[in-house]
This record gives C-alpha cells, sequence and structure tokens, in this order.
C-alpha cells in the first residue's frame, strides 16, 4: 500500500535542489561546484521520478537515465576540465580562472 | 511504506547539508554516497527498483569514485582544508543560502498550491523502462550514445598532459 | 538550319567565359583563336541562316530557350525572335565584329590585357547579339546593359591612367539617366499590357490606343530617352567623345558600329508605338536634326583623329534619328548598316594611323602618311569619302540621300528637318575631307613606326569594298531604282508615306545633296590644302565660336554647372550625414549600455549562477503575482 504524496517527493528534490545551488554559490573549490552539480542532477532526475510514479509511466525513468548518462559524460569531462585548470593554475580556486570577462 | 519514504528523505537533506558543509573533500564524498544511497532508497520507495540500483550503481559507485580519483591524481593534502576553511566564510554563504531559500519556498508554495494527489500506483520494473527506452525514445537513447563518445573524446583530449600544450583560453596566463 | 540561331550568341558567350576562366594563362595566339574563332563561327551561322532567310524575308523564327522568371503573370522566356530587322543587325554585328576581332589581334598584340580584351569584347558581341535578338523587352533589357557593362569596361580597358577610368565612369552614367528613363518606360508597358513580349505588344498597341493618346506619347518619350542615352545624341551625348579614350577597335566595334546604334533599334522595333505618339516621333526627328549639326560643328574643331570621328559618329547617328523621326524606318536602319560598314574601317583606320605613329592622336602633327602607307590611305579614303556621301560610287551618298529626300518628302518631313539634313551634308563633307588632308597630305610630321600587317589590312579592304558597294541594294528611283534592301525589311518596318505634291523633284534634291558635298571638299581643300594660313586667320577671328564649338557646345561645362557642381556642394555639405546622427545617437547609446553589462561579467562564474538564481526567483515571482 503506497500513500506517499506527490508533494512530499516534489519537495525533498526542491530541498535537495536548493541545497546543491546554494553549495554551487558559496564554494570557491571547483571540485566542490561540480560535487554539487551532481546533487542537482541527482535531485531534478529524482523530481522526474516521482512524476513517472504519479502517472504510473516509465517515461520518468527514461528521463532518469538520460539525466544519468548526461551527468556522467558532464562529470567526465568536467574532472579533465579541472585537472587542465589545475595544471596551468596551479590552483583549485575557481575565481582565479576570470579570465573571460567583459 | 510511508515512514521508509520520510527517514529515507530525511537522511538524505541531512547527509547533503554535511556534504555542503564539509571543509575535507573526501569526507564530503563519503556524505555524498551517504545521501545517494538515501535517494536511492526513496526511489526504490517509488516505485522504481531498476533505477534504484542504478543510482548505487553510477552515482554512488562510479561517479563518486571518479572524483576521488581526481583528488587522488592531483594529490590534495590538508593545506586545502584550511585553504577551505578560509574560502568558506559567513559572509560568503549569508547571500546566496537567503536567495535559495527564497527560492525553495516559492517552488515549495507552488507545489503544495496545488490538489493534493497521492502516489499509489505500482512498481514499474525494468522491463518496462527498457520497452519504452528502445521504443518511443530510441533516437534519445542514440543521442545519449554521441553524447558519451564526445565525452570520453572531450575528457581524452583535455585531459592529456603535454608539456607545450596550453590551451587557447589561458594562453595569456603565461606571460 | 535556324534551329541553330541560339549558338550566335552562345558562341561569344563561351569564348568570353573560357578567357575569363583562364584568367589570361593561355597563349596569345589561343586567346586569339578563342575571341575571334567564337565571334568568326557566331558569323558564319549568321551567314548560313541569313541565306535561308533572304528566300522569304516575311517569314519570322522563334526560338524559347527557357522561362526565365514565372512570377505571378510575369512571364520573360529567354527567347530569340529572328525577323527581317533583327536579321540585319546580327549580321552587321557578326561580321564587322569579326573584322575588327581579326584586326585586334595584330592592334592589341603587344599589350597586357590581350586576353582581357577578347574576353570583354566577346562578352560584348554576345550582349549586343541578345539586345537585338531578345522577343521581349526584359531579355532585351538585359542585352542592352550588358552592352553598357562591356562599353564602360572597354573605356577604362587602361585603367592605369586615371582619365580613362573617369571617361569610363561618365560614359556609364550618363547612359544610365537615359536607361532609368526606359525602365520606367518598360513599367509602363507591362502595367498596360500584362505583358511585355515585343510582338504581343506591337500588335495589342494599336488596339489599346488611338493616335496621339497620351500613353503612349509618355511611354513613346521614355523609350526615347533610353535610345538617346545609349546612341548619344542630344542631350546625353556629351558621353561618347571622352569614350574614345578606350582602344581603337572598341571605337570601331562599340563606339561606332552597333552598340551606340541601339537606341535606332529600340526606336525601330517599337515603331508601332512612335507612329501612334506623332509627338513623341517628331521629338525623335528634332533631336536627331539638332544633334547632327551640333555634332558636325563640333567635329570641324576637334585636332584629336579619334575625336573628329566620335562626333561624327553622334552626328551620323543624329541622320538616323532624324530618318526614324519621319517614319522611314528601313532607310534609318540602311544608314545603319552602311555606317557601320564606313564608320568601323574609319575607326580601324584611324587606329592603325595611330598606331604606326606610336600614338599620336594630333591630326596637326600627322601628314603626308599618303605614300608611307598607301593601302591606310586608300581604304581611309573610301571610308571617308562614304562618310562624305561622294556622289554615285559610295554606299554613303545612297542612304543619306534617301534620308534626305525623305525627310523632305516624307509624309512627316518638312523643310525644316530637310535644310538641316542639308547643312549637316555640307558639313560632313568639310570635317571629313579636313581630316583626310591633314592626315596624309602636305608634309610628313611624325615618324612612321612599323608598318601594318595583314591582319589590319585585310579587315580594312573587306570594309572599304563593302563601303563602296554596300550602298548598290538600294537604289534611288531616279537611278536604276532597285529596292532589295527596303523589300527585305519591309514586313517590319513599313514604308513611309509620301507627302503629297512631293513625288517628283528628287533627283534636284540628289544634285544639291551632290554638289554640296563636292563644295565641302573643296572648301576643306582650299583652307587646309591651298590656303593654310587663311585658316588661321579665320580660326583667330572666330576664336570664341571655335572654342565653343571645340568644347561640344558647352555641355560638359553646362552639365558640371546644373548638376555635378550643386550635387558635389551639397554632398560636402552633408559630408556627416545629418540623417545618419540618429544612428549614430542610438549607437552611443547602447554602447554606453553596453559599457555598463559589460561590468557584470566579471569572469566569477559564482557571481553567474547568482545571476541565474535571481533571474530564477524574478520569473516565478512574476508568475505567482499573475496567477
Amino acid at each position: 500500500m503506497n500513500t506517499i504524496s506527490v508533494e512530499a517527493g516534489l519537495i525533498l528534490a526542491g530541498i535537495l535542489f536548493m541545497l546543491g545551488l546554494i553549495s554551487v554559490m558559496i564554494r570557491r573549490n571547483i571540485i566542490f561546484m561540480l560535487i554539487s552539480v551532481e546533487i542537482m542532477l541527482n535531485a531534478a532526475g529524482l523530481a522526474f521520478i516521482v512524476a513517472g510514479a504519479r502517472w504510473a509511466q516509465p517515461d520518468g525513468q527514461v528521463m532518469f537515465i538520460f539525466i544519468l548518462t548526461m551527468a556522467a559524460a558532464e562529470v567526465s569531462v568536467g574532472l579533465a576540465l579541472i585537472l587542465q585548470l589545475y595544471h596551468q593554475l596551479k590552483t583549485l580556486d575557481g575565481d582565479a580562472a576570470n579570465k573571460m570577462k567583459g | 511504506m510511508e515512514a521508509t519514504f520520510y527517514i529515507a528523505s530525511a537522511v538524505a537533506v541531512l547527509a547533503t547539508i554535511m556534504v555542503i558543509t564539509r571543509y575535507n573533500m573526501v569526507h564530503a564524498l563519503l556524505y555524498l554516497i551517504v545521501s545517494f544511497l538515501a535517494i536511492a532508497v526513496v526511489i526504490f520507495v517509488l516505485g522504481a527498483p531498476f533505477i534504484a540500483a542504478l543510482e548505487i550503481i553510477i552515482y554512488a559507485g562510479a561517479i563518486v569514485v571518479l572524483i576521488i580519483f581526481v583528488i587522488m591524481m592531483l594529490n590534495l593534502r590538508e593545506e586545502t582544508v584550511t585553504q577551505e576553511k578560509t574560502w568558506l566564510t559567513k559572509e560568503v554563504y549569508v547571500g546566496p543560502a537567503l536567495l535559495s531559500v527564497v527560492l525553495l519556498a516559492e517552488i515549495v508554495y507552488i507545489i503544495t498550491s496545488g490538489e493534493t494527489t497521492s502516489v499509489n500506483q505500482p512498481v514499474i520494473d525494468a522491463t518496462a523502462v527498457g520497452v519504452s527506452l528502445y521504443g518511443p525514445y530510441v533516437i534519445g537513447v542514440e543521442l545519449c550514445g554521441i553524447l558519451l563518445m564526445s565525452g570520453i573524446v572531450g575528457a581524452y583530449h583535455l585531459g592529456r598532459q603535454k608539456k607545450k600544450i596550453v590551451h587557447r583560453f589561458l594562453e595569456k596566463i603565461e606571460e | 538550319m535556324e534551329a541553330l540561331l541560339w549558338l550566335i550568341p552562345a558562341l561569344p558567350l563561351a569564348g568570353a567565359v573560357i578567357l575569363i576562366v583562364t584568367a589570361g594563362k593561355l597563349s596569345r595566339n589561343l586567346s586569339a583563336l578563342v575571341g575571334a574563332g567564337s565571334v568568326g563561327l557566331a558569323a558564319l551561322i549568321t551567314l548560313i541562316i541569313g541565306f535561308g532567310f533572304i528566300a522569304d524575308p516575311a517569314h519570322t523564327f522563334h526560338q524559347t530557350l527557357w522561362t526565365w522568371i514565372n512570377v505571378d503573370g510575369f512571364k520573360p522566356t529567354f527567347a530569340f525572335h529572328l525577323d527581317a530587322l533583327s536579321m540585319v543587325f546580327i549580321f552587321v554585328i557578326t561580321f564587322v565584329g569579326f573584322l575588327i576581332h581579326l584586326y585586334s589581334i595584330e592592334f592589341m598584340h603587344d599589350d597586357e590585357g590581350f586576353s582581357r580584351f577578347f574576353a570583354y569584347l566577346n562578352l560584348f558581341v554576345c550582349s549586343m547579339l541578345i539586345l537585338v535578338l531578345a522577343d521581349n523587352l526584359v531579355l532585351m533589357y538585359l542585352g542592352w546593359e550588358g552592352v553598357g557593362l562591356c562599353s564602360y569596361l572597354l573605356i577604362g580597358f587602361w585603367y592605369q591612367e586615371e582619365k580613362n577610368g573617369y571617361a569610363a565612369r561618365k560614359a556609364f552614367i550618363i547612359t544610365r539617366v537615359g536607361d532609368t528613363a526606359m525602365a520606367i518606360g518598360l513599367f509602363m508597358l507591362f502595367q498596360h499590357f500584362g505583358t511585355l513580349n515585343i510582338q504581343n505588344i506591337l500588335t495589342q498597341a494599336p488596339q489599346t490606343w488611338t493616335i496621339g493618346s497620351e500613353t503612349a506619347t509618355a511611354i513613346a518619350l521614355l523609350l526615347l530617352g533610353g535610345a538617346v542615352g545609349k546612341s548619344a545624341q542630344l542631350p546625353l551625348q556629351t558621353w561618347l567623345p571622352d569614350a574614345m579614350a578606350g582602344p581603337s577597335p572598341v571605337s570601331a566595334l562599340i563606339h561606332a558600329a552597333t552598340m551606340v546604334t541601339a537606341g535606332v533599334y529600340l526606336i525601330a522595333r517599337t515603331h508601332v508605338i512612335f507612329e501612334l505618339a506623332p509627338v513623341a516621333q517628331q521629338w525623335v526627328g528634332i533631336i536627331g536634326a539638332v544633334t547632327l549639326l551640333i555634332a558636325g560643328f563640333s567635329a570641324l574643331t576637334q585636332f584629336d583623329l579619334k575625336r573628329v570621328l566620335a562626333y561624327s559618329t553622334i552626328s551620323q547617328i543624329g541622320y538616323m534619328f532624324l530618318a526614324l523621326g519621319v517614319g522611314a524606318w528601313s532607310s534609318a536602319i540602311f544608314h545603319f548598316m552602311i555606317h557601320a560598314f564606313f564608320k568601323a574601317l574609319l575607326f580601324l583606320g584611324a587606329g592603325a594611323v595611330i598606331l604606326v605613329l606610336h600614338h599620336e592622336h594630333d591630326m596637326f602633327k600627322m601628314g603626308g602618311l599618303k605614300n608611307r602607307l598607301p593601302v591606310i590611305y586608300w581604304t581611309f579614303l573610301i571610308g571617308s569619302a562614304s562618310l562624305a556621301a561622294l556622289p554615285f560610287v559610295t554606299a554613303g551618298f545612297y542612304s543619306k540621300d534617301q534620308i534626305l529626300w525623305l525627310a523632305w518628302a516624307g509624309e512627316k518631313g518638312n523643310l525644316w528637318f530637310f535644310l538641316a539634313a542639308l547643312i549637316g551634308a555640307f558639313v560632313t563633307s568639310i570635317y571629313t575631307f579636313r581630316m583626310v588632308f591633314l592626315t596624309f597630305f602636305g608634309e610628313e610630321k611624325t615618324h612612321v613606326g612599323h608598318h601594318a600587317g595583314k591582319l589590319i589590312t585585310i579587315p580594312l579592304i573587306v570594309l572599304a569594298v563593302l563601303s563602296l558597294v554596300g550602298g548598290f541594294i538600294e537604289l534611288p528611283h531616279t537611278l536604276g531604282h532597285v529596292e532589295l534592301f527596303s523589300g527585305f525589311v519591309k514586313p517590319v518596318l513599313p514604308a513611309v508615306e509620301m507627302r503629297p505634291g512631293a513625288e517628283s523633284g528628287e533627283w534636284i534634291i540628289q544634285l544639291t545633296a551632290a554638289t554640296l558635298c563636292l563644295a565641302g571638299i573643296y572648301v576643306a581643300y582650299y583652307f587646309y590644302m591651298k590656303r593654310p594660313d587663311l585658316r588661321r586667320e579665320l580660326k583667330s577671328s572666330m576664336i570664341v565660336t571655335n572654342r565653343f564649338w571645340f568644347s561640344g557646345w558647352g555641355f560638359d561645362a553646362l552639365y558640371d554647372t546644373l548638376f555635378v557642381k550643386p550635387f558635389v556642394y551639397l554632398s560636402t555639405r552633408n559630408k556627416d550625414d545629418a540623417v545618419d546622427r540618429i544612428y549614430e545617437g542610438i549607437v552611443s547609446g547602447l554602447n554606453r549600455v553596453h559599457n555598463v553589462f559589460a561590468q557584470t561579467q566579471n569572469g566569477v562564474m559564482r557571481w553567474y549562477i547568482m545571476g541565474i538564481v535571481i533571474g530564477a526567483i524574478f520569473v516565478l515571482s512574476i508568475g505567482l503575482i499573475l496567477t
């Protein structure tokens, strides 16, 4: 017997997303920023799962798999970028990489 | 079942809070694993066992391991922790946190303003997901393949460490 | 055989494309072969078609290649229409064009732009053929602008010298004035008939308009504007003398034999419209009469050999316009053909003289070439005689005599036209023989360089023969009465109506014209051979008139004051463009805003994320407030 309300699931996803967002904004360490982005992506995926469960359709889970794929690709490229950045700047400070400005 | 959901949710939120407040990166990652596991439980409760397994294998497994590899490659030590302490001060996080809370409040308001519905559907197993993936979403699957391919190529290209290569965006730093 | 018609313009076009694509990489011999050969083949096909055509000049041949544009009823085709009128023109264009190509091989031999020259020349021949073969006015306009372009390119052929570029621009801009008028005329025609097919318009026009209809008059005047611009008639004649900056073969082909007569072709082709607009037709005659006098007197005072010929060309086209004005369509076309022969001959001869005298243009520095250059002398003499209409033996006599006679006896002719033509004839023979005496007689003043080769002399001889015998296909009533030519073009161009009571007396006019021609020659002889001192006296006593005529009756100065100077003044005043200020203001305002926003792009990623969050809050808040 399943009586979990959709709102509760969505609010959980919202809270997790918000925590990830806060972390992205307050952290200067780019590895932490990457971790936070993972949290946010995961939260978005969770929202899809909740929606999929609400309508009893597999589409929500399909979307989660897509997000998962995207997250995997993103984390691999992101980590490669971090390595490159660390070699260039000798620091993990995200604010140091501010050469592209108007 | 309801109790499981709420407990797992509480664990996930708490673990995530711990992730974003740690100074030590490895500690943060450990909490992140906990958070992912808790979310996996939530997903399982919501009737998606296949995705719960994927969550554990790929998020808690592969991605976190990948990040740990990078931390090991970069040979980060204690000084990064102290550095992190100096970076994460109160004035840095109050503003963004407030903003995010406002946003969260709005989202919660939007979510709860509608009629309450409950998830009362049976489990959707891997078969249904697989049929859907290779049925109407087959183009999406192929696009994912291309994305992963480009991810691999991109990671390889960016990760190479030839001494002389200076990325063109960052050339000026060497001056 | 007539199915080969499309090849006639296609061959020169192919030649031009080959020469342009290879961009001077071909050897000189190969360039000459492509350039002259393609036109030669076109001339050959023209001859073959022509022989078939002569048997039955009344029939027409229509060849549709493809539909060019198809927009809501406006459907010009790429189609050729061959009738007697276009037959005459394509014959002259390909045949004279081929001779001039041959001549150019030797004339341009040492020029760097040898291949470029032939490319332009071929493109010109192609455009001119399209112009005269087009079955609709849009296609004709394509050829019309095509020859304008080639004229521009060839006048400015030696572009390293600034004045040549100036002359080219002048020609292009002044003809553009006429072309604009013509384009408006075409728009009006399309508005009234819904088609620009020439044959359809010509059949529909008499049913739509009555004689003297205002619309018909307006359209005819606009078409006349185009014709006046292209054919260098008053008031747009000033570009032609300057166009002599181009190489001599160009002057011969474009600025004497073919392109400048496009206006004559246009009016002859649309003669039905002009017949419906007597006022416009009268203006054609008036313009012709005035132009032939003005240009004739200007030619009297020039010292540059080619400029004399340029003014003479304007004057001779004036004769053609006069003929068109009195409705003597076939006489105009006949004079066009004969004029193409002798004027091409004269220009080629002049070019040869200039070439052997090391680019000396001044006639007063020439002289005594009679024995030095016998072939050029004799052919040039024949051309001059034809231009001066030396009685009975030259073609020019027969063609010009016909115009004189019809200017008097034609239904639309009158005494003034006749007098103008008569005085023009007198002046023509004076300046023509002044030119001959100064160039070939007297003492030798400039050393003769290398002699002209076969490729120069053969075209001269062929054209000289044509200038002599070309007239015998159309003889007046009093002298044998042959009407081969007018009979040939009769299916297209109706015969002129005679004024009642003027049928007789043709022989008097012929006698007068012949006498005036001989008198003109004698005057030239008297002033330039026998009593040069008298000439100098006359010149100093008439110095003002002399200057006035020399400058082409001051038209250049007039236009300079009327149009160029006010325009230049206005543009200097408006150098900073008042309207532009508004846009500059907008730009600088945006620039300032841009600078403000550029500050926000500080490269710190967290800042950007914050921006996204604030934006999300903003959007969600608006959404919440609105619901």
